[in-house]
C-alpha cells in the first residue's frame, strides 16, 4: 500500500480505479451472491406455504377403504365411500359379463376390456368410482330400482352420460370410463381400495 | 389531476389546513371525487354504474364482515351455522339476504358498467389500462362469488365446488394433482371449505385495492363521455362535485330501491332451492346450475360435446376462460379511432347483437342440457368469439363512421350526437 502511494508523483492525481475492467466486479459478485442466498431462503419459506394446501395427514389416513363383498348377491351393487367420493361395487351376473365382452373395442370411446377393468379370476367384481368423468356428478344405477340407462350399467342424470355393464362410457358428454381405483383382494370376500394389488 | 383548469384544494378551516400539511388525505379525496376532478358535462345515467359498483362492494364488505362473526367454516356445522344466522341471530336473515342478493346486484351493476364501456368505446386509447384493470376486477369478483356460494355448504355449494374445481382436472397430465392440491383432499371437504372462507374474506379487499388502481388510471386521461370526443377545454367539463355527486346520488337511490325490492320481497328468487339441503357427497342434484351471473360462461363450458384433437372437456374449460381472457385484447382488436357507437352504425348493430347473444348464452347456461339448448349454446358461443375476433376487427377496418361533433359543448348545445344510446339509435 505504501509503495503504491509512493508511485504517484507529487502534484498529480492517482490513476482512477476503473471498476468495469474487473469483470465481474467484486460488488457484482457480492450482489449476485446476496440475492441468490436470499432467493433460496425465500423459496424455502414459500415451499411450506404451498405444501400446506396438500391433503393433510388425517385426510390421507382415510385414503383406504375396506369392503366386505360377502353380502352382495350377483346382480346387486352397493355404494360405499372412498376418499369422500362415492364408490360403486357391483357383482356382475354372467349375462352382464357376456354383454360387456360382446362389445368390440373399436366401438368404445375409451377402449378397455372388462378383464382390464377387473382382477384376474374375479371378473364379476366391478369396482369403480361413482363419479361421472364429465363434471363429477354421481351416476345412477348402483341403488335398487335406479335408472341404469340404455346400456344397463350406470346413467348420469346431469348431462345424460350412459355407461355399460363394465362402467365404460358409451353415450353422452363424459370423455372416459368410470375410474377403477387401485385395490387388492385381501381374501375372497374382502377388498382394500386405495392400495396397489 | 387531469386538466390544467382543475380546481385546487384550498382548505379554509385551520384544522383542515393543519391536516392537509401533515397528511394530504382531504386533498386526495377532493381531487378524486370532489370539485378537483373535472368531468365531461354530458355524461348520461350509464355513467352512474361505476359509483354503484363501489357502493355494492361496500355493502358486500360490511354485511360480509358481520356475517363472518356468526358463521363457522367447518364442514360439520357450516350449514347449521347459516341456518342459525337465518333463525336465531338478531337481524341475521336481513344480513344474509342482503349479502346474497347484494352479490346479484353487484353483478347486475358491473355487467351494465362493462356493456356501457363496450358501447361507448371506453376501453380504447388512452383508457386501455382502465379496461385491463376492470377485467382483473371482474375475474376477482367471479372467484370471490364462487367461493362465497360454497360457504353455506348446501347441495349446490358442494356440487358447484365439485364441478368448478373439476375444471382443473381437465388440464393434461398434472390436472388431478392440481385439483387435489386446491381442495386439500380428493373431494370438496373441510380443508376446501376453510380455505375458500379465508380467500372469500381476503379477495374483496384485493378488489378494493385494484379499484383504487382502476380509478387512478381513469383519472389520468379523465372520464370518457357519450360522444367519445376528447375534452377540448374548460367549457366541456363540470366539477365532479356537486354535479356528478348529485347525479350519482339519484342513481344510488334507484339502485337501493331495486335492491330493497329484491331483498324484502323476492330474497330467494335468484337462489336455488337445492342449496337449502345440506351437502351430500353421495347424491348429486338432478340439475346442477351455478348462480345466474355465471350462466353465459357455464353455457360456453357445456357447448363442447365432441373431442377434436383435445378432449371436449378441455375445450370447454379453455373456451370458458378464453371468453374472459379475450377481453384483455379488446383495446387492440377494435382498431377504430371512433369511440362511441353513437357514431358507428355497423358497430352499434354488432353491439346489440352481442347483447342478445350473451342473454341467449345465459338462458342456455341456466337450462338443462337438452339437445335444443346444447345446439343453441354452440351457436351463441361460436358467435361470441366471432364477434370479438372477426366481426369487430372487420367493422373497424371497413366502417364509415358518422361525422363527429367538434366538441362536447357543441354536441350538448346543438342537441345532436345524442346523450343516450336509444335516442341516437332511433334517430
Amino acid at each position: 500500500m505504501a509503495m503504491t502511494e509512493n508511485t504517484v508523483p507529487p502534484g498529480e492525481a492517482p490513476e482512477p480505479f476503473h471498476e468495469e475492467v474487473h469483470d465481474p466486479r467484486r460488488r457484482d459478485f457480492i450482489n449476485v451472491a446476496a440475492v441468490s442466498f436470499a432467493g433460496v431462503g425465500a423459496l424455502a419459506i414459500v415451499l411450506p406455504l404451498i405444501n400446506q394446501m396438500n391433503p393433510s395427514a388425517d385426510v390421507l389416513a382415510q385414503s383406504t377403504t375396506e369392503i366386505d363383498l360377502s353380502k352382495i348377491a350377483p346382480g346387486q351393487a352397493i355404494k360405499a365411500s372412498f376418499r369422500k367420493q362415492p364408490l360403486f361395487v357391483r357383482n356382475l351376473t354372467p349375462k352382464e359379463i357376456a354383454e360387456a365382452n360382446a362389445v368390440p373395442l373399436s366401438e368404445l370411446r375409451d377402449p378397455q376390456t372388462l378383464a382390464e377393468r377387473t382382477k384376474p379370476g374375479k371378473t364379476n367384481w366391478l369396482i369403480t368410482l361413482g363419479v361421472c368423468t364429465h363434471l363429477g356428478c354421481v351416476p345412477l344405477g348402483a341403488g335398487e330400482g335406479e335408472n341404469k340407462g340404455p346400456y344397463g350399467g350406470y346413467f348420469c342424470p346431469c348431462h345424460g352420460s350412459a355407461y355399460d355393464t363394465a362402467a365404460r362410457i358409451r353415450k353422452g358428454p363424459a370423455p372416459l370410463n368410470l375410474l377403477v381405483p387401485e385395490y387388492k383382494f385381501d381374501t375372497d370376500t374382502t377388498v382394500t381400495v386405495g392400495v396397489a394389488a | 389531476m387531469s386538466f390544467p383548469w382543475a380546481k385546487h384544494y384550498q382548505p379554509k378551516q385551520p384544522v383542515m389546513r393543519w391536516l392537509d400539511e401533515k397528511l394530504p388525505l382531504p386533498r386526495l379525496v377532493y381531487n378524486a371525487v370532489g370539485a378537483g376532478y373535472p368531468v365531461p358535462r354530458n355524461l348520461n345515467y350509464f355513467w352512474n354504474f361505476g359509483v354503484l359498483a363501489g357502493a355494492a362492494l361496500a355493502i358486500q364488505i360490511i354485511t360480509g364482515v358481520v356475517l363472518a362473526m356468526h358463521y363457522a367454516a367447518n364442514a360439520g356445522v357450516a350449514f347449521d351455522s347459516v341456518e342459525s344466522i337465518m333463525r336465531d341471530v338478531n337481524s341475521g336473515w336481513f344480513l344474509r339476504y342482503a349479502h346474497a342478493n347484494g352479490a346479484s346486484m353487484f353483478f347486475i351493476v358491473v355487467y351494465t358498467h362493462i356493456f356501457r364501456g363496450l358501447y361507448y368505446g371506453s376501453y380504447k386509447a388512452p383508457r386501455e389500462m382502465v379496461w385491463l384493470l376492470g377485467v382483473v376486477i371482474f375475474l376477482l369478483m367471479m372467484a370471490t362469488a364462487f367461493m362465497g356460494y360454497v360457504l353455506p355448504w348446501g347441495q349446490m355449494s358442494f356440487w358447484g365446488a365439485q364441478v368448478i374445481t373439476g375444471f382443473f382436472s381437465a388440464i393434461p397430465v398434472v390436472g388431478d394433482t392440481i385439483r387435489i392440491w386446491l381442495l386439500g383432499g380428493f373431494a370438496p371437504d373441510n380443508a376446501a371449505l376453510n380455505r375458500f372462507f379465508s380467500l372469500h374474506y381476503l379477495l374483496p379487499f384485493v378488489i378494493a385495492g385494484v379499484i383504487i388502481l382502476h380509478i387512478w388510471a381513469l383519472h389520468i386521461p379523465g372520464s370518457n363521455n357519450p360522444t367519445g370526443v376528447d375534452v377540448k377545454g374548460e367549457q366541456d367539463t363540470v366539477p365532479f362535485h356537486p354535479y356528478y355527486t348529485a347525479k350519482d346520488a339519484v342513481g344510488l337511490g334507484v339502485f337501493l330501491l331495486v335492491f330493497a325490492g329484491l331483498l324484502f320481497f323476492f330474497p330467494n328468487y335468484l337462489g336455488h332451492p337445492d342449496n337449502y339441503i345440506p351437502a351430500n357427497p353421495l347424491s348429486t342434484p338432478a340439475h346442477i346450475v351455478p348462480e345466474w351471473y355465471f350462466w353465459p360462461f357455464y353455457a360456453i363450458l357445456r357447448a363442447f360435446t365432441a373431442d377434436f384433437i383435445l378432449p371436449a372437456k378441455l375445450w370447454g374449460v379453455l373456451a370458458m376462460f378464453g371468453s374472459i381472457l379475450l377481453l384483455f385484447f379488446l383495446p387492440w382488436l377494435d382498431s377504430s379511432p371512433v369511440r362511441s357507437n353513437n357514431f358507428r352504425p355497423k358497430a352499434r348493430v354488432a353491439f346489440w347483437v352481442l347483447v342478445v347473444d350473451v342473454l341467449l348464452l345465459g338462458w342456455c347456461g341456466g337450462s338443462p342440457a337438452t339437445p335444443f339448448f346444447i345446439i343453441l349454446s354452440q351457436i351463441t358461443a361460436a358467435y361470441y368469439f366471432l364477434h370479438f375476433l372477426v366481426i369487430l376487427p372487420w367493422i373497424a377496418r371497413t366502417e364509415r363512421p358518422a361525422p363527429l361533433p367538434h366538441s362536447i359543448t357543441e354536441a350538448v348545445l346543438s342537441k345532436h350526437g345524442g346523450t343516450a344510446p336509444t335516442k341516437s339509435a332511433l334517430a
